[in-house]
């Protein structure tokens, strides 16, 4: 047995005084003859956050939950309950709720469990209990005295810490057994600068699947998000109204790989091409982006906030090709959905919680780096947009239209940077906004560990990349019409 | 009318009080707690066929603890006494970790609710899984008839919830609210030869009788999703613009952030200091109506049981109030409005005409049916978002358009107000009409 197993059994199946013998019985219960597959998903996760403002740690707030999630799947049907009590009795009614989906059928056998081999991609550790409560407000305080002393026309900041120990284990009834222990910090920071009676905002932040000592050490990760925050909201202060209407675009490297989040990820779900409700359904082998443009979905990547060493349904995280060369190459797939088309899971089976039904879901998804220098791409560019930071996005799936909204972009005039604009909505066409790219950037950058993504009301933790990226004809939506 | 959770309405109050008794001896000055439990059906069901059934159960317990002027928050989803007793602690450890402020604390007693009128929010359903099954399959028939075009479906859906929620404090203050929330919704494609379009409509309300017709949700779903099949982009442009009711709620929900206490305190809001000036177009009236019998946000207290209180938050375009609850009234130095936790039904006032007659009121100009993205900054009132609807041509709809966004800033395009519909949408907790505002930047070719 693998250590995150064990301690994942002792610290959530003993003290309910559930062993593997009771789970199987379980499964067995719910397995009949309609039903294809079942499995209990076990979770236990204590959350905290601090928040500083006005020079204060203020509030903060620590919070438990737990649960058993029970599905059973029949063809494309899911029955699903869950109970918040890991006592027999519950998770016995629980099943019997979630296999109400099929007429009942005579009690089936289930194989023997067997742990799936797990490489554990971060270490096992209680985030919470990694650093003393006073050290954490030390910590806010520092941040927010190194975003104070870099200008003094920095009016607010507002600083937040979070920290989530999270454990897991899901058994199947096809016998794989899987636990995992999910460590996942956060940190950020909000400043406003005012000027001439103008206020604007920056944010700085990051994060990653560690303890909080990722943020002091060398790197001094949690004082240069202070910085960053900073460095936005003066720039901020000098923007002009954007330009509206079609234009050639620059993305940054890094956090604005949201555009492939958006413009690709989602269309290329598996539940989504199985329904063929995307506007990407059957369209795996042609050519979807220009030559050069490879793409791809990583899970596998150390500490990082998108990546799990297995997914929520025991299956281990990998990294998959989207497109290749400008080629769609497949999709991201769960087990559901996988065996319902026919293809083997992408570990791409995530759910928030107990309390939540899995699905494919993206982890940590970029574009590889092209051969050219980021200075050269820009000045390529006659009169276009330099956008280097982004909130947030969002697309409809089955027209392919998406949108993006830069929060820090420049105007480029003659192949030169040149004034700060405001951020305005970039919106385009899955489909279709990949062909536009003409050169990409020699600078693959992941983001600093911020992004959370949501899909039918469930929120997931997930990574973005991208190096410098030049695209003919985006639509942004400013108003200097 | 009380439901199924009735009979646990004593075990959950027992455990407020627990909490609140367990803060005192560990030597809190004052406590709140909050639990809630709830329990519902969400059933949906796929070109014909059931595809998910999801029976949902959830509690929790949360406590905030204040010792003198610091506070600490905890909360669990295990009732059982040794896991409330090792949030109090949890939120009582945190107290001695954070910084003094004064503003912290319970509200005063006096603006504690005295009085609970029934509201009629608890009106349960006796649905069981073959009977929401069956609503939902005729939803999505009745949509997926309507049209031969409609050619694929991401489902139908039937939910039904009941919850009860438990608010007490060391103040003495205890109050119950039982509530239950029912709903139908579909989401349909069709498809032309310029590819595929999706939209969707649904009902919500607290009574099932309240509910639209599964048949006319099904029926909406598809003439959405065919209208716009054959969406082009429009060029860049500065037009009119309508936002149609289900959309225009956006807007006043930029509104109450912009004018909620958080944000006045951290003068993160184009709205600052604005309390007795013309921030809408004159003749807009918005109030806050906590009282409608069945509504969405009705409620007779706040979050901290503060009582809350009909009242204009905007008269003839001049703002009248703000958004506070206690913590941010005493920073602001004002009294608390009975918002913690957020508004308590938004209705802006009706005009005469409905979304046909605003149309013809328009002219020429946009037609807006779907929002995407959050290009909204609250500090700024810079607004960008995406945009899909209709242009429309001498009062009639001309063709359907996609990839758009639609832009300004949010203190102009609320004074930019020319008209508010009276096809109001009362599913949720803002009722508005539609809403047209004179010239906002459209970027598309």
């Amino acid at each position: 047995m693998s250590d995150a197993l064990e301690n994942v059994s002792r610290d959530l199946l003993e003290p309910a005084g559930l062993e593997n013998r009771h789970l199987e019985s379980v499964l067995a219960q719910i397995m009949g003859r309609a039903v294809d597959f079942a499995d209990l998903y076990f979770q236990h996760s204590a959350h905290e956050s601090w928040m500083l403002e006005e020079g204060q740690v203020k509030s903060a707030s620590h919070n438990i939950e737990q649960g058993v999630g029970v599905r059973a799947v029949s063809g494309e049907k899911q029955g699903f309950a869950y109970a918040e009590d890991l006592s027999l009795p519950a998770l016995t009614a629980a099943a019997q709720a979630a296999r109400a989906i099929t007429s009942q059928g005579q009690q089936a056998r289930v194989p023997v469990a067997r742990a799936t081999p797990v490489l554990a991609l971060y270490p096992a550790v209680n985030p919470l209990a990694s650093l003393a409560d006073d050290a954490k407000v030390g910590l806010l305080h520092r941040v927010e005295a190194e975003a104070r002393r870099q200008d003094p026309r920095i009016q607010e900041v507002i600083v937040n810490l979070s920290g989530v120990h999270e454990k897991i284990l899901v058994l199947g009834s096809d016998g794989r057994l899987a636990a995992d222990v999910r460590p996942l910090v956060r940190l950020d920071v909000t400043v406003i600068a005012e000027q001439d009676g103008r206020r604007e905002q920056g944010h700085g932040g990051g994060g990653s699947r560690s303890g909080y000592e990722y943020f002091l050490g060398d790197q001094e990760h949690a004082l240069s998000y202070a910085r960053e925050a900073v460095r936005q909201a003066l720039i901020n202060l000098e923007a002009v109204d954007s330009p509206a209407g079609t234009m050639d675009v620059v993305l940054g490297p890094g956090w604005p790989g949201i555009l492939l989040h958006e413009a690709i990820g989602h269309g290329l779900e598996g539940d989504f091409n199985r329904k063929g409700t995307s506007a990407f359904a059957g369209r795996v082998g042609e050519r979807v982006a220009s030559p050069g443009v490879t793409v791809v979905d990583d899970g596998t990547i150390e500490g990082r906030r998108g990546s799990l060493s297995v997914d929520d349904e025991g299956t281990a995280t990998q990294r998959t090709v989207l497109i290749e060369d400008g080629i769609l190459k497949g999709y991201l797939q769960d087990s559901m959905n996988a065996r319902l088309t026919g293809v083997e899971s992408t570990g791409n089976g995530r759910r928030e919680s107990y309390a939540h039904l899995p699905m494919p879901r993206m982890t940590n998804t970029f574009m590889l780096s092209g051969e050219h220098a980021p200075g050269e791409i820009i000045s390529s560019v006659q009169r276009g947009l330099y956008a280097v930071q982004f909130g947030g996005g969002q697309v409809d799936i089955t027209s392919g239209k998406f949108v993006f909204s830069a929060s820090e972009a420049y105007l480029i005039e003659d192949g030169k940077v040149t004034r700060p604009v405001k951020g305005a909505t970039l919106i385009g066409n899955g489909p279709d906004v990949l062909t536009r790219v003409s050169m990409i950037g020699n600078d693959l950058k992941l983001d600093t560990g911020v992004g959370t993504c949501g899909k039918d009301g469930q929120s997931v933790p997930v990574g973005v990349g991208l190096p410098t990226l030049r695209i003919d004809g985006l639509t942004v939506g400013g108003t200097q019409v | 009318m009380s439901g199924v959770l009735a009979d646990q309405q004593q075990g959950l109050e027992d455990a407020v009080q627990e909490a609140l008794a367990q803060a005192t001896a560990a030597g809190a000055s004052a406590a709140s707690a909050g639990a809630s439990l709830g329990q519902g059906l969400n059933v949906s069901v796929r070109l014909g066929e059931v595809e998910t059934v999801e029976h949902t159960r959830d509690r929790s317990l949360g406590v905030t603890v204040f010792f003198g002027q610091r506070r600490g928050s905890a909360s669990t989803t295990d009732l059982a006494p040794a896991s409330v007793a090792d949030t109090v602690r949890a939120a009582c450890t945190i107290a001695r970790n954070t910084g003094e402020d004064p503003c912290h604390g319970l509200p005063d007693a006096q603006r504690l609710a005295t009085e609970f009128p029934d509201l009629e929010l608890c009106h349960p359903w006796s649905l069981n899984v073959e009977q929401a099954v069956e609503i939902a399959r005729e939803c999505e028939t009745a949509g997926r008839d309507h049209d031969r075009r409609i050619e694929n479906s991401e489902g139908a859906s039937v939910s039904s919830h009941e919850g009860l929620q438990v608010l007490g404090n060391t103040l003495g203050f205890l109050q119950s609210v039982p509530s239950t929330q029912h709903s139908i919704g579909c989401s349909l494609i069709g498809r032309d030869p310029a590819g595929m379009q999706r939209d969707h409509w649904y009902t919500s309300a607290r009574h099932p009788q309240e509910l639209e017709t599964p048949q006319s949700v099904g029926i909406a779903a598809a003439r959405r999703a065919i209208a716009r099949l054959g969406s082009r982009q429009i060029s860049t442009r500065t037009a009119a613009v309508i936002y149609e009711a289900p959309v225009a709620a956006s807007l006043l929900r930029h509104f109450l952030g912009a004018i909620r206490g958080s944000s006045l305190y951290r003068k993160a809001t184009f709205l600052l200091d604005k309390l007795g000036q013309p921030v809408f177009a004159p003749g807009v009236r918005i109030q806050e109506r906590p009282f409608l019998r069945r509504a969405a946000g009705s409620a007779s207290f706040d979050a901290e049981g503060v009582a809350t209180a009909d009242r204009d938050l905007v008269a003839n375009g001049v703002l009248q109030g703000y958004l506070l609850d206690s913590y941010a009234a005493r920073k602001l130095g004002r009294e608390t409005t009975g918002n913690a936790g957020g508004a308590h039904n938004l209705v802006i006032e009706p005009g005469e005409r409905d979304l046909e007659g605003l149309l013809q009121q328009m002219g020429t100009g946009l037609l807006v049916t779907e929002l995407i993205g959050m290009g909204v900054n609250t500090v700024t009132g810079d607004y960008s978002r995406g945009a899909a609807g209709f242009w429309v041509e001498n009062g009639v709809v001309s063709y359907p358009v996609e990839e758009i966004t639609v832009a300004g800033n949010l203190g102009n395009m609320f004074r930019q107000i020319r008209e508010v519909g009276r096809d109001v949408d009362i599913r949720g907790n803002i009722r508005t009409g539609s809403l047209l505002l004179e010239g906002l930047a459209i970027a598309g070719q």
